[in-house]
């Protein structure tokens, strides 16, 4: 690239200035609506006149904490499962698709695809007919399930793509140099795999973790509904009251883990969510 | 593992060799083979089995009239269910607003995604990582907090923006009229998803060749015609790519329009009517009906992305 002129300069910085504040406003206006009181609410300003944290006190040991608790920690177990399961085996599948060749390889990978794009409200239906049947409708499990589909698909893809980009043949490397198989697995293989399976992991985990459709469909009581279902049936303070306070700041609350986690592992979700993505 | 590696390379090292290499070579291959479904046939089951079976289940309860508040009367009636849904104005109007808010949304985020993927490009120094992580803040937040904070923000009672634009009254309620609700959910959608296209752009425009970008320079090339001539041909795979996922997403929409209008005001879409089938009237046929039809459309919309326009996903993910 050619030196770019003050001016042009200039003019990228100020591009830089309106992504910040793209992706920042919106959020913001959540913090911000989140400190106001009830009375302020309506005061159809950006900022609250007075900021409380008063709503925060009703989802954490007021009104909204029966509701909200409990959603909080169904949805860090489901999502957390889901994750897991899907990292192990997709794990295993990405180790066959980048280093075997076998028939059937190319079948998988356009399975993941397909399942990836699969309209996730097809699925609701039938499961929510027969999860009532089996008895999995409102629990846990009946929400890993359907959550595989949509955290398996993605993790194929990331770790194969991640896995494509290890040198292997470093192992055998390691061997001639009179290393065992299994240390040089663990020694030269393990460190070069790891960050890809992480920050698969974290992409598979927000994925889950947007989830809602699901929510929605299989649970009822807070016995397995994940934040974002629990959200949509928060109530006021009154049957007269809108419950925009308590809702703001449960959603601030389950904000607050995934922008961090995107703060601090920027680098490996860019290249993740790139990573082998386009190749022209 | 490690004994794969070295399978292998008795497998090249004997290939050239005679029958009795021959032998060798078609064991390994096939010893390579089962190992391979071992470790990727556990996924794959699941992969299959999480979608395979909802939609054949889908399948076979549309057949049928089936009301869950009225079990004894469940009914065989062939295709009658979809005659139904195929005849009725409410699945066109929200085929409609599902087709229109794929077209409006891809639309605006392939052009907003690639001027944000040009400014992330371009920014050097310490701003870098500045962009880069800003931009992944919408990527992060969940679809329904995103629903909520557009939703205040146009609301009646809660929302600014009706202090802040000029061109609407204090009291102008949004989301009382399908266009201007469907213009919110469309304004959250593209607020949400548009980093990740820019993300898949970006990585597109990584590989088009600065020498290239120089060479048209020399020649007298306007950015304006560098950007047409040479970026954007460059980038066909990913912007094709990006087009193709997003539009997929795109039309499963459900969660801004659940959030924001429960489908009221005219805005339901293809998934929000499946849902109130189902789970809201408990229709199990009729919803079966809807969510076969979603299925078919997104078979379709694959099939004229991939036949029609040649998108070649396994190459564009790297895998060929």
């Amino acid at each position: 690239m050619g030196a770019m002129s003050r001016k042009e300069k200039g003019l990228w910085y100020l591009g830089a200035l309106f992504i910040v504040l793209y992706a920042l406003l919106p959020v913001a206006w959540i913090v911000s609506l989140s400190f106001k009181a009830e009375s302020d609410l309506a005061n159809r300003s950006f900022l609250p006149t007075n900021a409380t944290g008063e709503n925060y006190s009703g989802i954490f040991s007021g009104d909204g904490a029966e509701l909200f608790l409990p959603a909080l920690r169904n949805s860090v177990i489901v999502c957390l499962v889901a994750t897991v399961i899907a990292v192990v085996l997709a794990m295993f599948a990405a180790y066959a698709i980048a280093r075997l060749d076998f028939p059937g390889k190319r079948l998988v990978l356009t399975s993941a695809l397909a399942v990836a794009v699969f309209p996730v409200i097809t699925m609701v239906t039938p499961l929510f007919n027969l999860w009532r049947q089996i008895g999995l409708y409102d629990t846990i499990p009946g929400l890993v399930i359907p959550y595989l589909a949509l955290t398996l698909p993605i993790s194929i893809w990331t770790m194969s793509a991640f896995f494509r980009g290890i040198p292997w043949d470093m192992e055998q490397a390691a061997q001639v140099d009179g290393a065992t198989s299994w240390q040089a697995f663990r020694k030269v293989i393990v460190p070069l795999a790891a960050p890809g399976v992480f920050t698969t992991a974290i992409i598979a985990f927000f994925i889950a973790w947007n989830d809602f459709v699901f929510g929605i469909s299989l649970t009822s009581t807070s016995r397995a509904q994940p934040v974002p279902a629990a959200l949509s049936s928060f109530t006021g303070s009154s049957y007269f009251v809108q419950p925009t306070g308590a809702i703001s700041a449960a959603a601030v609350i389950v904000t607050i883990p995934v922008v961090l986690l995107a703060l601090v592992f920027q680098r490996r979700i860019v290249a993740g969510l790139t990573n082998g993505a386009v190749k022209g | 593992m490690s004994s794969t590696t070295t399978a292998r390379a008795g497998a090249t090292a004997a290939g050239p060799g005679g029958r009795k290499g021959k032998v060798r070579a078609t064991d390994r291959a096939r010893a390579e083979a089962r190992l391979g479904w071992y470790l990727a046939g556990p996924a794959f089951v699941i992969l299959v089995g999480v979608t395979g079976y909802p939609i054949l289940q889908a399948l076979y309860e549309s057949l049928f009239s089936f009301r869950l508040t009225a079990p004894a009367d469940r009914e065989f009636i062939g295709l009658r269910n979809y005659g139904v849904i195929l005849t009725d104005s409410l699945w066109w109007s929200a085929m409609g607003n599902t087709v229109l808010i794929t077209v409006v949304t891809v639309a605006v985020e392939l052009v907003i995604g690639f001027a944000l993927a040009m400014v992330m490009h371009k920014v050097l120094g310490w701003l870098r990582p500045v962009v880069r992580t800003a931009i992944l803040v919408p990527y992060a937040v969940i679809t329904v907090v995103s629903a909520y904070a557009w939703q205040y923000a146009f609301g009646l009672t809660t929302g600014f923006m009706n202090a802040v634009l000029p061109f609407v009254g204090a009291d102008f309620d949004w989301f009382a009229n399908k266009w201007t609700a469907l213009t919110v959910i469309c304004l959250s959608e593209i607020w949400k998803t548009t980093p990740f296209i820019s993300l898949l752009l970006l990585a597109g425009l990584a590989q088009v060749p600065d020498d290239m970008l120089e060479a048209a320079k020399v020649d007298g090339a306007t950015a304006r015609e560098r950007l047409f001539r040479v970026t954007l041909p460059n980038m066909k795979a990913s912007i094709m790519v990006a087009l193709l996922f997003r539009a997929l997403d795109a039309f499963r929409i459900f969660d801004n329009v659940y959030i924001m209008t429960k489908g009221a005001a005219g805005t339901e879409t293809l998934s929000a009517l499946a849902y109130n089938q189902t789970i809201s009237r408990l229709e199990i046929g009729l919803g079966s009906a809807v969510s076969v039809l979603l299925f078919l459309c997104v078979l379709v919309i694959c099939f004229i992305a991939i036949k029609v326009f040649g998108v070649d996903l396994a190459r564009a993910r790297g895998e060929s």
